[in-house]
């Protein structure tokens, strides 16, 4: 398995950055694309889109509510918004009007939450987003994406614009290791599947997706043999991947920077338990909030490295062989 | 297009659009029929009096005029108002079937059921972000579309409403209208015994929008507050139409009663003698 060949993990660009030049790129081939944005466009990086298209920009000041509002107002007439905030502020604040003005009548709104998770880091649990993953699967039509890398955003945010309907696409703060080659191909619904593997399966998304892949390595050394797929579309859920690693490898384990109970991993869960149920393990931040701290930090104590992920798979294995 | 009705055509309109909520909310046994009454001549005025560009032969004209009931609860006035026109989606002779099983008349207004609505609405506060939205694209396509909006006077309690405004007046969105039922009523009693609303006017206009105080009961208030608010550039207007809850049938006038509870088949009866 040359594992340690085919992924280097060298640090690329934080995600959310990744989404502003995807989106830059959209608006120059299509003027029906616009930004929405709530005080935060040098955070979320719809700053530079705003520099080349202000007339397409539309700051909203610090209203999430509103945001949300007019974005389904511009999708009214044939614009592509795509509106982006910290994901905390924009699935908690403006959760309801997500709900009854984009997804009751399925408005053509991209919704983008970037400093997602726990490894915005310094600036602590007020503005972490651990729960956006389940309020975005709980709206009916949404699509809801997960990238791993600046690649797999850029091919995203793309897939998002030319999708009929509303998506969530959740984005971090920090720079990631670049995981993707840059024609890999990405559809939404289609898992990926990075590392060939048979005794169990690790699934990810976002910044957990490098640290599977680290965790495969280190299983590899061991002897176990990994399958790593990246789930980079939560919503739908490619069933056909996780039928095929269920029957195939008999063991799963989802990796998430998400809370545990609520995220990625029951929906895998829901889904495995319909169609072939096997072991599974979940890793993810357990009942509670984090605190600040520096990002690699935070995902250490909070159990979202490569080594947790490491001791659920080999404790999968052992559950799977009985032992 | 529709054309501007002759006063006595849109008299006759509201009368006969106040029977069928009536007559709706009496078969549904459920319903708001008070605040569905009181915007009767607030939409009558958009609907048929010259206000709304809109062609019931042609709902889905790229340059119509919007229309967003934010206060949903008032659908039956809509559904009504829609019938009348004569729009295909929205039969007349299914009235009664509001807030039935598969009824595209549902308890709040529903565009998957009733396509000719322009928003689905029923959770208070989120229409005139929907209208800020609509008119931007408007203005950025070069569309002549105006949009309108109707508020509820409790309604505007919601934050969202003056995060809208205050969105309204810094991007300068002239082709937006909202009016406000201000029927002085909501669902617990009387607006200033629950969360007082005064002083109005000049909240409104300390937000930078353009104010207009109309009886919203006269045609030609509404009418030439509507002509007003088309000529004004560079803010958003807002028609505060003083209204009455329950207005055309006696015993629901002014009476809380009737925010959220529908006629009696005894009340139906009585109600439509009135407005016979």
């Amino acid at each position: 398995m040359p594992l340690k060949t085919r992924y280097e993990l060298n640090l690329g660009m934080a995600t959310r950055e990744a989404f502003g030049r995807a989106l830059v790129e959209l608006g120059r081939e299509n003027p029906n694309i616009m930004a929405v944005d709530a005080d935060l466009s040098k955070s979320t990086f719809t700053h530079l889109f705003a520099k080349e298209f202000p007339e397409r920009f539309v700051s909203c000041g610090i209203a999430e509510a509103n945001m949300v509002g007019v974005a389904a107002g511009l999708a009214s007439h044939g614009k592509i918004p795509f509106a982006a905030s910290f994901s905390c502020f924009l699935l908690n604040k403006a959760f309801e009007q997500l709900r009854v003005t984009v997804a009751y009548p399925g408005l053509n709104v991209k919704i983008v939450g970037t400093h997602s998770g726990i490894s915005i880091g310094e600036d602590g649990p007020s503005q972490m987003s651990v729960e956006e993953i389940s309020l975005a699967c709980s709206l009916p039509g949404f699509v809801v994406l997960a990238p791993a890398d600046e690649v797999a955003t850029r091919a995203l945010v793309r897939a998002a614009a030319e999708h009929v309907g509303p998506v969530f696409i959740r984005t971090g703060r920090p720079r990631v290791p670049v995981i993707y080659s840059p024609d890999q191909r990405f559809e939404i619904g289609k898992a990926i599947e990075l590392v060939e593997g048979s005794d169990v399966t690790i699934m990810a998304n976002g910044l957990m997706v490098a640290e599977a892949i680290r965790a495969a390595e280190a299983l590899d050394a061991e002897g176990i043999s990994v399958r790593v797929l990246d789930l980079h579309t939560v919503k739908p859920l490619d069933r056909e991947a996780i039928r095929k690693a269920a029957e195939e490898t008999g063991a799963i384990v989802v990796a998430e920077e998400h809370l545990v109970d609520s995220g990625t991993g029951v929906r895998v869960a829901q889904a495995v338990a319909e169609m072939h149920p096997c072991v599974m393990e979940f890793v993810g931040i357990q009942n509670t909030y984090a605190e600040s701290g520096p990002p690699e930090a935070l995902l250490e104590k909070y159990g979202l490295t490569a080594p947790h992920i490491a001791a659920a798979a080999r404790k999968a294995l052992a559950r799977k062989r009985g032992r | 297009m529709q054309t501007a009705r002759s006063l006595e055509e849109l008299q006759a309109l509201a009368k006969q659009i106040r029977r069928h909520i009536i007559e709706m909310t009496g078969a549904a046994k459920s319903g708001h029929p008070g605040g569905s009454l009181s915007s009767v001549e607030i939409l009558v005025t958009l609907f048929f009096g010259g206000v709304l560009r809109h062609d019931p032969k042609r709902p889905d004209w790229p340059e119509r005029d919007r229309f967003i009931l934010s206060k949903g609860h008032g659908a039956p006035a809509l559904y009504a108002v829609l019938a009348e026109c004569g729009y295909e989606a929205a039969p007349r002779e299914l009235l009664k079937t509001l807030r039935k099983l598969g009824s595209p008349y549902q308890g709040h207004p529903d565009k998957r059921f009733l396509p000719v609505l322009e928003a689905s609405t029923g959770s208070l506060g989120q229409g005139l972000s929907l209208a800020m939205g609509m008119g931007f694209a408007a203005r950025l396509n070069g569309n002549p579309s105006r949009t309108y909006v109707l508020l509820g006077d409790g309604e505007i309690q919601e934050g969202q409403i003056w995060e809208a405004a205050m969105f309204g007046a810094y991007h300068k969105i002239d082709n937006v209208t909202a009016i406000v039922d201000y029927n002085k009523m909501q669902l617990d009693g009387f607006i200033k015994d629950v969360m007082e609303l005064e002083p109005l006017v000049p909240k409104w206009q300390a937000f930078g929008w353009h104010v207009l105080e109309v009886d919203g009961h006269s045609f030609p208030a509404l009418q030439a507050a509507f002509t007003l608010a088309r000529e004004v550039r560079g803010r958003p207007t807002v028609i505060i139409a003083h209204t009455v809850k329950g207005k055309g049938v006696s015993f629901m006038e002014n009476n809380p009663k009737f925010h959220g509870v529908a006629p009696t088949p005894e009340e139906v009866e009585l109600a439509l003698k009135e407005l016979a």
